[in-house]
Formats: structure tokens, C-alpha cells, sequence
């Protein structure tokens, strides 16, 4: 069977695979660890599982062909400094700033805020190397490795990436901003950052992960980041993507959340050529909220595929789903929202909408909604709505003065703002405002 | 001001303007009567230039300019506004955010430097006084959610910030109680400086006691097929229509 899968196999599956037995070969002593022990379990199931395909379900619009007949190089040395950065600002930036060019941590760019008593924020690389006792309860507990692909690769082969811990009882008042930069100046580049995130009983931080690309070659991102919310802890997570259009992102974002917990979230993707976000969130305690928001606003070919599960385990908990897209010339966009209410879940609230707004007639929106509810008292809902923009609203602006170009934008401006409001650490909405505006310009 | 010329308009195969003749001079308030689904709205809409409709035939000119080359926007910065007949709701723009930029860009078209936070809300509370509209209005989503009169107050708190030369008002007055009626109208009328021109579309004598017309025209069967002055509007409520549809109908026929 694996000869056969072997044979068909992507260059680029051959390729994580001889890395994978090179990196093996360097552990010396400690490949009996646990840790590696998944490690390697994980680069097995990937072998078994190769890259999906469009005949697969959970990967029927969005087709990695393309990704995966490309090579990438996983090992660059990227000159990237502070220079190169002052290129691609992100304005007002403040607290703990954490930088990963291709994946790696870089300490000189980056800086910390908040007291170690507090917060112990540690590159996962680090981790790995010295400290695996920390990680061991975490890594890996959370996110799907077996069933899949990219989780599996990540979880394999992931180098760095940040373990972030909050004590309990702390507020966090300094937002953690991981900016993740592919720098494909000279090569295409591939990054698998793995980032842990694990906040105590009661305590409070927002945290949000930007991505961008630097330069004109192909980057593929496969990020993996695992978050455990425990007890009564309030946790603000956002995502902001703008890469390039030769960019491939694969994103899993693995929530665990705790009895009486709150998680809120935002997934923003303004650019990038291909995107594909798995937002998954357990809820596995009473009296927990989520809230998922989400925002995508692809032009150009750009592809865009959101993919959430919220996984209601236990009883009086509430979720809050609303995902909106505007979708421009050619672009094509995805929404699949899963929502488990399993039979212990009774009181159950689940909510979920998608709205999207088609500017072209060549842009496309698949949207799936899957509600499976084993329990009888629940209260769930459900919509998704695609539609044009509204042409008698334009009409009017128009009669009041305003040029239909800029009666498009403050339509679809109003629309996203549903979404940009939710996002509470200033730097990165305003952040998100900015590229909001620039991409809209050529709506 | 406004000269229209032989104007026909028709949509989707469906011709509904057949011809109108009309000449407005500066300072001028026109009363347009008439049946329902005779053209009215439709004339309205094609001066202030929506798309939907086609003109087939018949030109009309706006201070020496072409009027139905120009783009809706710059017919607005030109100085014609549409009060609608069913204002539209913009979710998520609040009416000061919405009148900022649509100040802005009129002036910006004409030449003009744009009005500054403080310019901005001197003109924005002398004319909510106008038509007294609530401050907490404005803040909210422009008639997201107004009742049908506050709907209304808006248009004419929008007409009186936009300062416009010629207002057309399309049944203004339809969805409003007595109070209402009289703070629309007064506002109207302080808006009427002798050079300022408007188009009054409505249904009833009663808005026509505060807004007193220069002239009334009854359209009918997308023309305008009777002129008269003030009286002939006391005369239409008095009679309705159908000694005007009779006469017109006869003739048609004839
Ligand atoms: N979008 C449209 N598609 C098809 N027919 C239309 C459209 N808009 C208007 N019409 C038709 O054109 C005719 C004139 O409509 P218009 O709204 O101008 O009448 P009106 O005089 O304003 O009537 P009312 O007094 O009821 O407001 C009507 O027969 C109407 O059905
Ligand atoms: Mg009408």
C-alpha cells in the first residue's frame, strides 16, 4: 500500500519526508522521548494520508494541486531585519510583539512586556530542546494528527513557533501579537510555525497571529496552533492574513475550552492567494461562551476556505458564529460550519450565520452549514445568505452626491464593520481598517 | 433653470414617460398631481438619474447643462436633489458619517474646500432644528430601522444640508401626521430664499396649504396633460381625477 502511495506522491510530500528522516537522524538520545514518539507517529500518518484531494470531503472546493507540485525550501537563512520590517508596518504596536520570519523566532525584532510571573513566553523550538517536560501534557492532545494531512505534517515536522503560558488568577493587560513573515525574496519558502498557547484558571489575554509575505516567490505556510482555555479564563484570539497571492496558508486553529471559559475570536483574511482556515473549538465544561467571528474580503483568482467546528460537550453553553465575506472578480470563497451538540449537551445555544456579498459575477461562495445535535433541549439556528450589492442603496448615495466607487466601498465598508468592531486590540484593527480600505479601492 | 423637452422614458419595454414638457424658473415650487402609476415617481427618478429607466426620446437641460449626460453624483453636485418616496436603509452608515461625505464630495465637485468637523455640526444643528430631528437619530444607521416619518424628517434634514437649487419631493408628505406634515413643510419653506426651485409630487390639497404652489401640473398616463395654477389643485380635490382621465381618454380615443 505506502509503495503505491509512494509512487503518486507529491514532490513536496517526498521532500517533508526525507526531511523528516534527516531531522530523526539529529535527535541522537532523544528520539525515545515522547514527544518525538508523536513526532514520528504523525510523519506516518501523513505518509498514509498524503495531501488531500478534491475527492476528498472536507477538501472538495479547494484544490492544493497546485501546492503541492511545487518544492519549498523549509531551511532558509533569511537575512530579514529591522529595515525590512519598517517596510511592512503594522502601526501602534505595543505590548508583547513576538517576530517568526519563516517560521523561525527571532528575538532581536521582537520584544516582551509583560512580567515572567505572569506570562512565560518561550520560542516552541526552545521548548522542544530543553524543556519537553513543559510541552508533553499539551502538545499534540488537541489537534487532529491522525485523520489530518497538514495537522499531521506540522505536528511532525513543525521547527518553531511560540509556547505561550499564563498563569492563573493573571490579566494579561499587554495584547501578545505573533507576526508571522514569509520571506520569499530569494526562494520559495515553507514554514510550519506550531504554536501552544495554554492560559490558567481565571486569567485573561488577548493574543493575535498576523501573517504576511515579503517578496515574489511562492511561500506555503502549514501552521498549527493549540489553545487550552481553562477554567473561567477569557481568552480574545484574532487572525489577520495578508500574504501574497503566491502564498499557500494552511491554518488549524485548536481551541480546548474549560468549564465556565470564554473564547472569542476573529479570523480576518484580506490577501493571499490561497487560504484555507480550520477553526475548531471544543467546548468540554458548563457554562462556556465562544464566539467566532470571521472575515474574508478575496479579488483578484484569490481562494479563500473557512472551515469551523464547534464541538458542544457538556451542558449550558452557548456559541456565537457569524462569518462574512465580500467576494470580488474572480475570487472563489468557502464556508463550512460544523456544529456538534453532543447527547450530554442539553441547554445548548448554538448560533451560526454566513453572510457574503458577491460584487462580481465571477466570484463564487460555497457555504455548508452541518448542525448534528444528539441532545433534545438545545436551542441552534443556522443561516447563510449570498448576495449582491444593493443597487437602490447605491442608487441613493448616488442622488445624495457620492460617486457610485465610493458608494460601493462604504456599503461593503458598513458590512464588514459587523466584524472589524469585534476586534478589541486597537493596533490590529485599526491594522485591519487599513488593509480593508486599500483592498476595497479596487472594488 | 430646468427645461424639460418632449421627454420620453421607458422601462423594460414598458414606455411611461410619453413626452413631458416642462420649464421651471429659479424660485419657482411646481405641484405634480395625478393619478397612481401615471409617472410621477418615474419622472422624478430619471431627473435625479437612476439607471433602471431609459430615455428614448426629448432632452433636458439643467442651468445650460445636459442633464441627462451627467452621472447621478454629479446631477447632485450640479444642485438637484431626489427626496425619495421610500428612503432607502444603509445598514452600518451612520446619516452624519453619510451627509459628512456626501458635503464633501458635492464640494469637492465644485471647487470647494472641504467642511471642517466644526463647519460640519454648526449646519448640522441649525437644520436638525429645521425639521426638528433628533441628534440620536443621526447617530444611528441612517433609516435603519425610522419609522416612515422619521424617514421622511430625514430626507428634508439631508435636502436642507446639502443645499441643494432644485429639491424634488416625492409624496414627501405621504406616511405623516398633522404635526409631522407642518415640520416638513415649514422646513420647505425655509429653504425657499427666491432662487431655490422645487418639484412637489404629492397626492394632497393639504401639504399644498403650506407649501404654496406657483404652478400645478396633473400627469397622467406618463404626460402632463392639464396646468394650472394653485386652484387647480382645490379643484382636484374637490373632484379627483376622473373629469381630467375622461377628457384625456376621449381624446385618446378621438
Ligand atoms: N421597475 C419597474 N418595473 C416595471 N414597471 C415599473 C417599474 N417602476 C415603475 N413601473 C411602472 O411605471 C408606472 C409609473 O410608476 P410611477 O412609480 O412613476 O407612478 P407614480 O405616478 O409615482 O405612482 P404613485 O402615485 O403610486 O406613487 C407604473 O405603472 C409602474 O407600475
Ligand atoms: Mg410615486
Amino acid at each position: 500500500m505506502s509503495s503505491i502511495e509512494n509512487k503518486d506522491a507529491s514532490s513536496l510530500k517526498a521532500e517533508l519526508i526525507a526531511d523528516f528522516h534527516l531531522s530523526q537522524a539529529k535527535l541522537n538520545g532523544k528520539a525515545a522521548l515522547p514527544i518525538h514518539q508523536l513526532r514520528g507517529e504523525a510523519m506516518q500518518n501523513f505518509d498514509k494520508l498524503g495531501f488531500p484531494t478534491i475527492r476528498h470531503e472536507e477538501w472538495k472546493y479547494s484544490n492544493v494541486s497546485n501546492l503541492v507540485k511545487q518544492t519549498f525550501d523549509f531551511h532558509t537563512k533569511t537575512e530579514f531585519n529591522q529595515a525590512d520590517l519598517d517596510k511592512i508596518p503594522l502601526p501602534h504596536l505595543t505590548g508583547n510583539v513576538l517576530y517568526f520570519i519563516n517560521g523561525v523566532y527571532n528575538a532581536e525584532l521582537s520584544q516582551i512586556a509583560t512580567p515572567e510571573n505572569k506570562l512565560k513566553v518561550i520560542p516552541f523550538s526552545e521548548a522542544l530542546a530543553q524543556q519537553p517536560e513543559l510541552i508533553e501534557g499539551y502538545f499534540g492532545k488537541y489537534a487532529n494528527y491522525e485523520t489530518d494531512a497538514f495537522t499531521a505534517l506540522n505536528t511532525a515536522l513543525a521547527k518553531d513557533g511560540v509556547v505561550v503560558q499564563v498563569a492563573d488568577n493573571k490579566i494579561v493587560e499587554e495584547p501578545i501579537i505573533l507576526r508571522f513573515i514569509s520571506d520569499v525574496r530569494l526562494a520559495n519558502v515553507g514554514s510550519q510555525p506550531r504554536n501552544l498557547i495554554i492560559v490558567g484558571k481565571n486569567s485573561q489575554v488577548k493574543i493575535a497571529e498576523a501573517y504576511r509575505t515579503v517578496g515574489d516567490n511562492a511561500a506555503f505556510v502549514n501552521t498549527v496552533t493549540e489553545i487550552i482555555v481553562d477554567e473561567s479564563a477569557m481568552v480574545d484570539y484574532y487572525k489577520v492574513q495578508s500574504e501574497s497571492d503566491k502564498s499557500y496558508h494552511i491554518g488549524t486553529t485548536q481551541v480546548y475550552q474549560k468549564g465556565r471559559s470564554y473564547f472569542y475570536s476573529a479570523t480576518v483574511t484580506l490577501n493571499g492567494g490561497f487560504v484555507r482556515n480550520n477553526l475548531n473549538v471544543v467546548l468540554d465544561g458548563e457554562y462556556i461562551e465562544s464566539h467566532l467571528f470571521g472575515l474574508y474580503v478575496p479579488n483578484g483568482k484569490q481562494h479563500v476556505d473557512n472551515h469551523t467546528v464547534v464541538d458542544h460537550r457538556k451542558p449550558n453553553c452557548e456559541s456565537h458564529e457569524l462569518y462574512k465575506g465580500i467576494l470580488m472578480d474572480k475570487s472563489t470563497g468557502v464556508f463550512n460550519g460544523k456544529i456538534f451538540v453532543r447527547e450530554d449537551a442539553q441547554k445548548t445555544n448554538a448560533y451560526q450565520n454566513c453572510r457574503n456579498v458577491v460584487t462580481s459575477d465571477e466570484a463564487t461562495m460555497n457555504t455548508k452549514p452541518q448542525l448534528e445535535i444528539w441532545a433534545d433541549d438545545v436551542k441552534c439556528s443556522h443561516g447563510t445568505t449570498t448576495g449582491q450589492l444593493n443597487d437602490e442603496a447605491i442608487f441613493y448615495m448616488q442622488s445624495r452626491g457620492i460617486p457610485k466607487k465610493e458608494a460601493i466601498r462604504l456599503q461593503l465598508l458598513a458590512f464588514a464593520q459587523d466584524v472589524v468592531t469585534q476586534i478589541k486590540i486597537d493596533s490590529i484593527r485599526e491594522y485591519i481598517e487599513e488593509l480593508i480600505l486599500e483592498k476595497l479601492e479596487g472594488a | 433653470m430646468l427645461t424639460i423637452n418632449n421627454l420620453h422614458a421607458r422601462i423594460e419595454e414598458k414606455e411611461i414617460l410619453r413626452g413631458i414638457n416642462l420649464e421651471i424658473k429659479p424660485g419657482e415650487v411646481h405641484a405634480i398631481m395625478g393619478p397612481n402609476g401615471s409617472g410621477k415617481s418615474t419622472l422624478a427618478s430619471v431627473l435625479a438619474g437612476r439607471e433602471d429607466y431609459e430615455v428614448t426620446e426629448g432632452s433636458v437641460t439643467f442651468n445650460g447643462k445636459d442633464l441627462l449626460d451627467l452621472a447621478p453624483e454629479k446631477r447632485a453636485a450640479e444642485g438637484i436633489f431626489l427626496a425619495f418616496q421610500y428612503p432607502v436603509e444603509i445598514p452600518g452608515v451612520t446619516t452624519i458619517n453619510f451627509l459628512k461625505t456626501a458635503i464633501n464630495e458635492i464640494r469637492k465637485y465644485n471647487g470647494q474646500e472641504p467642511l471642517d468637523a466644526a463647519q460640519f455640526l454648526k449646519r448640522m444643528r441649525e437644520k436638525a432644528k429645521l425639521v426638528k430631528i433628533d441628534d440620536a437619530l443621526l447617530k444611528r444607521s441612517l433609516n435603519e430601522g425610522f419609522s416612515g416619518g422619521e424617514k421622511k424628517r430625514n430626507e428634508i434634514f439631508q435636502m436642507a444640508m446639502l443645499e441643494p437649487t432644485l429639491g424634488l419631493l416625492d409624496e414627501t408628505d405621504s406616511g405623516l401626521d398633522i404635526d409631522a406634515l407642518r415640520i416638513v413643510a415649514e422646513g420647505v419653506n425655509q429653504l425657499r430664499d427666491g432662487k431655490r426651485s422645487f418639484v412637489v409630487v404629492t397626492h394632497y390639497q393639504r401639504l399644498l396649504d403650506y407649501i404654496v404652489p406657483d404652478f400645478v401640473h396633473v400627469l397622467y398616463k406618463g404626460r402632463i396633460v392639464k396646468s394650472g395654477t394653485k386652484e387647480l389643485a382645490l379643484e382636484l380635490e374637490e373632484k379627483g381625477y376622473d373629469w381630467i382621465k375622461n377628457e384625456v381618454d376621449a381624446l385618446e380615443i378621438a
